[in-house]
């Protein structure tokens, strides 16, 4: 039976490579983490829990060949919080993949703790997934699945059965214990494939898209659980998620993927108020660009023209240079609306007002036209000024607000 | 109010729709079923009738029956009436017959699952379009005749067949060995014929698996081996029942196999019975063993089925 078995699905042939251990000598890439967005993230060696080296993963031959992780370089430290974030087929399910060992790197290394994992099959790996599309065992029942790792592990009979209770509770599926996991709904089965992940307590969870079919409120009490859990038990987690909110809210640091690439890696504020590139920004929160001609430059902050030849302060990112015809980039929320058009550095027509509960979107048609402009207002009891569309309004920026970002 | 009450308040229209619905469907069901349900009783039901019939008469002396209510055929088969004294004595001939034949069908099931499950597990992970070519391959012994095949195998085994002759000319033997005529013969023969029966339902049920199950289990610590038993078979588990069933069943009443490759030495069901409708010329015997054969596959099957049967979810 032993010789059809070999040719498992996650047996490919290994590369060959330096023993298990032997990886001290590895050159050192240098971690993009760092580099850009000015914002200097001390190396801790030793302290890495993942260390992702070079690594090209390159699907098909010859014509059809795609490179679905296109030399990625990142490391992710212990006890971390770690976000990839980016659209449909960027390769952050492949990256997962190759961390837990169905995929092998084209080139590249990916080391855990410091060693090198590459020789390592996916049933040594301290290194649980919780699957994007579950796969549950169906010929097992809810609470046989949460048990199987640590069966598998050898784990005493009660000591499997407290730590799937605890796991049961942790995912409300008490109720369904007994159930076959055919017969229960998508939300229960991610909850499932979560417990199921978590009850050997791995030192990393990869956790492709957890919590994407569970309803709202679901979703942001298991957020909590998640966070919680990570802090308790010290468990390193990579998260993948298409949800920006998710990604914000939760994360230590967040990795933006395009195209097999990481573009960005670091803290959600880094993310989210100095975005390295202009996709991060366009994919994270809502954006204005505004076109706009540089005049000068001095230390990191650029002086940028409009058509109106109104000016404004801009900061750029670390090692790029912006010259001539720029866009700014501009988050909703800092900028202002002003009743006098005049005191606005730009200024235009309403042509929309969006009331969000919390907030209310003003879409302001430029004067210089191009796309509207939109300005977010938090809502409160007491807001100052009414507008009305078709108003007439300046719109005025806040200190920092406005970056020149590399297209 | 309880849920029937409020339903047939409130819903009473939408029950009547449902239930018109159902006796529709049903009526059509019924008028479909049809061609099937008169095959079955002209090609399934009437014939065993009929052997039901028969195995409760009398043998006439040159072959077919006289039409006389004995119990005589289900006597014969375990006991011989002596013709001085009339007493019954206990033959075991059948019943070791019976035995034996059971006894190659098993062996011939488990060696054909231990060989057919490697093989349908690598065509089932070869890429989808190479797949279809090795189901092809299967089933070419398929193209031609079981009992040509046989004869080939009689060749190939036989004392100055092609085993033999190599292993004399490489001097491994001196004398050849004796394979045709043997039980060995017959076995050989069994797994020849029914290997395919056993690769091909399972091959159907593995090519089914979703492999990503496999990944799950591997990233939760199970070896290769516990992959296999707690994930790959379990799930292959429908395959598994269909070929033992596909491979035991007609394997217990194999007729041209022992026949050719036995030398009508080392009989089997099928041989005994059709013995008793040629030379035996005792038919009503013939039908009692066939109808034993039967109420005998039908227990097995059984036990076979409520074992393996629950324990598997499809889907
Ligand atoms: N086994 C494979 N063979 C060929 N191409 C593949 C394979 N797996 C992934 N790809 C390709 O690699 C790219 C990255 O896929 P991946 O599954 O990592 O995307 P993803 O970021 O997880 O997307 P999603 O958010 O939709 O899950 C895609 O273009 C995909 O088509
Ligand atoms: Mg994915």
């Amino acid at each position: 039976m032993g010789i059809a078995f070999e040719n498992q699905v996650a047996a490919p042939q290994l590369p060959s490579r330096p023993a298990y251990g032997d990886n001290q000598t590895g050159t050192h890439l240098p971690e993009r983490a760092g580099s850009l967005n000015g914002v200097i993230v001390p190396e801790q060696p030793g302290k890495n829990a993942i260390e992702v080296r070079g690594v090209r993963k390159v699907f098909g031959t010859g014509e059809n060949q795609v490179a679905a992780l296109d030399t990625v370089s990142v490391s992710i430290r212990e006890n971390e919080f770690f976000t990839l974030l980016g659209p449909s087929g960027c390769g952050k399910t492949t990256l997962l993949r190759l961390i837990a060992g169905f995929d092998f790197p084209t080139a590249g290394e990916i080391l855990l703790h410091g060693q090198d994992i590459a020789p390592l099959p996916p049933f040594k790996r301290p290194v649980n997934t919780v699957f994007q599309s579950y796969a549950l065992f169906p010929h097992m029942t809810v609470a046989q699945n949460i048990g199987f790792g640590l069966e598998m592990l050898g784990k005493p009979k009660a000591e499997i059965e407290a730590r799937v209770a605890q796991m049961l509770k942790l995912v409300k599926m008490e109720a369904l214990k007994a159930r076959r996991t055919s017969q229960i709904s998508g939300g229960q089965q991610q909850r499932v494939a979560l417990a199921r992940a978590l009850a050997p307590q791995p030192k990393v969870l990869l956790l492709d898209e957890p919590l994407s079919a569970l309803d709202y409120k679901l979703r942001k009490e298991m957020q909590i659980e998640l966070k919680r859990l990570q802090h308790e038990t010290g468990i390193t987690f990579i998260f993948v998620t298409h949800d920006q909110e998710e990604a914000l809210t939760m994360s230590d640091r967040i990795a933006v993927m395009s195209a097999g690439k990481i573009l960005q890696v670091g803290t959600p504020r880094d993310i989210y108020d100095r975005p390295a590139e202009r996709f991060v920004a366009d994919f994270i929160g809502e954006t204005n660009f505004l076109p706009g001609t540089v005049v000068s430059k001095h230390a990191g902050v650029a002086t940028v023209k409009f058509a109106s030849n109104a000016t404004i302060a801009a900061g750029y990112p670390e090692g790029f240079d912006p010259t001539g015809e720029v866009t700014l980039v501009v988050r909703p929320e800092h900028a202002d609306l002003v009743p006098d058009p005049v005191k606005g550095t730009i200024a235009g027509t309403l042509a929309n007002i969006v009331y969000f509960g919390t907030d209310t979107h003003y879409h302001v048609k430029l004067d210089g036209g191009g796309e509207n402009f939109i300005v977010r207002h938090q809502n409160s009891r007491s807001s100052p000024v009414t507008y009305a569309t078709g108003a007439k309004v300046g719109i005025q920026f806040e200190e920092d607000a406005a970056r020149v970002l590399k297209d | 109010m309880t849920t029937a009450a409020l339903s047939s308040a409130s819903l009473s229209k939408a029950a009547l729709f449902e239930a018109q619905a159902v006796k529709t469907s049903a009526r059509r069901n019924r008028l479909l079923s049809l061609p099937a349900l008169l095959i079955i009783g002209i090609f399934g039901v009437l014939p065993l009738i009929i052997i039901c019939v028969y195995s409760f008469l009398v043998a006439a002396p040159y072959g077919g029956v006289q039409w006389q209510f004995s119990t005589d055929a289900y006597l014969n088969f375990l006991f011989q009436r002596d013709i001085f004294d009339d007493t019954l004595q206990f033959t075991p001939d059948f019943l070791i017959i019976y035995l034996r034949s059971f006894l190659f069908a098993v062996v011939t099931t488990v060696i054909c699952l231990l060989l057919g499950f490697p093989t349908a597990y690598f065509m089932a992970t070869r890429p989808p379009a190479q797949r279809n070519w090795w189901v092809l391959l299967i089933t070419i012994p398929f193209w031609s005749n079981l009992l040509v095949r046989t004869l080939a195998i009689m060749f190939i085994i036989r004392d100055e067949g092609l085993i033999n002759n190599a292993l004399l000319a490489l001097g491994v033997i001196d004398k050849p060995i004796t394979m045709l005529y043997t039980n060995f013969a017959i076995q050989l023969g069994l797994l020849y014929a029914f290997l395919p029966f056993m690769v091909l339902p399972l091959y159907s049920s593995l090519e089914k698996l979703d492999f990503r199950l496999v990944e799950a289990a591997y990233d939760l610590y199970a070896t290769r081996r516990q992959v296999l038993w707690r994930v790959i078979i379990p799930l292959s588990k429908p395959g598994i029942v269909a070929g033992c069933l596909l491979v035991f069943i007609p394997a217990l009443g194999a007729y041209v196999t022992p026949l050719i490759l036995g030398g009508g030495v080392h009989l089997m069901i099928g041989d005994l019975i059709a013995q008793q409708f040629g030379s035996g010329r005792n038919w009503p015997l013939g039908c009692a063993q066939a109808l034993i054969l039967m109420a005998a596959v039908l227990v097995a099957l059984f036990f076979y089925v409520r074992n393996t049967s629950g324990k598997v979810q499809h889907g």
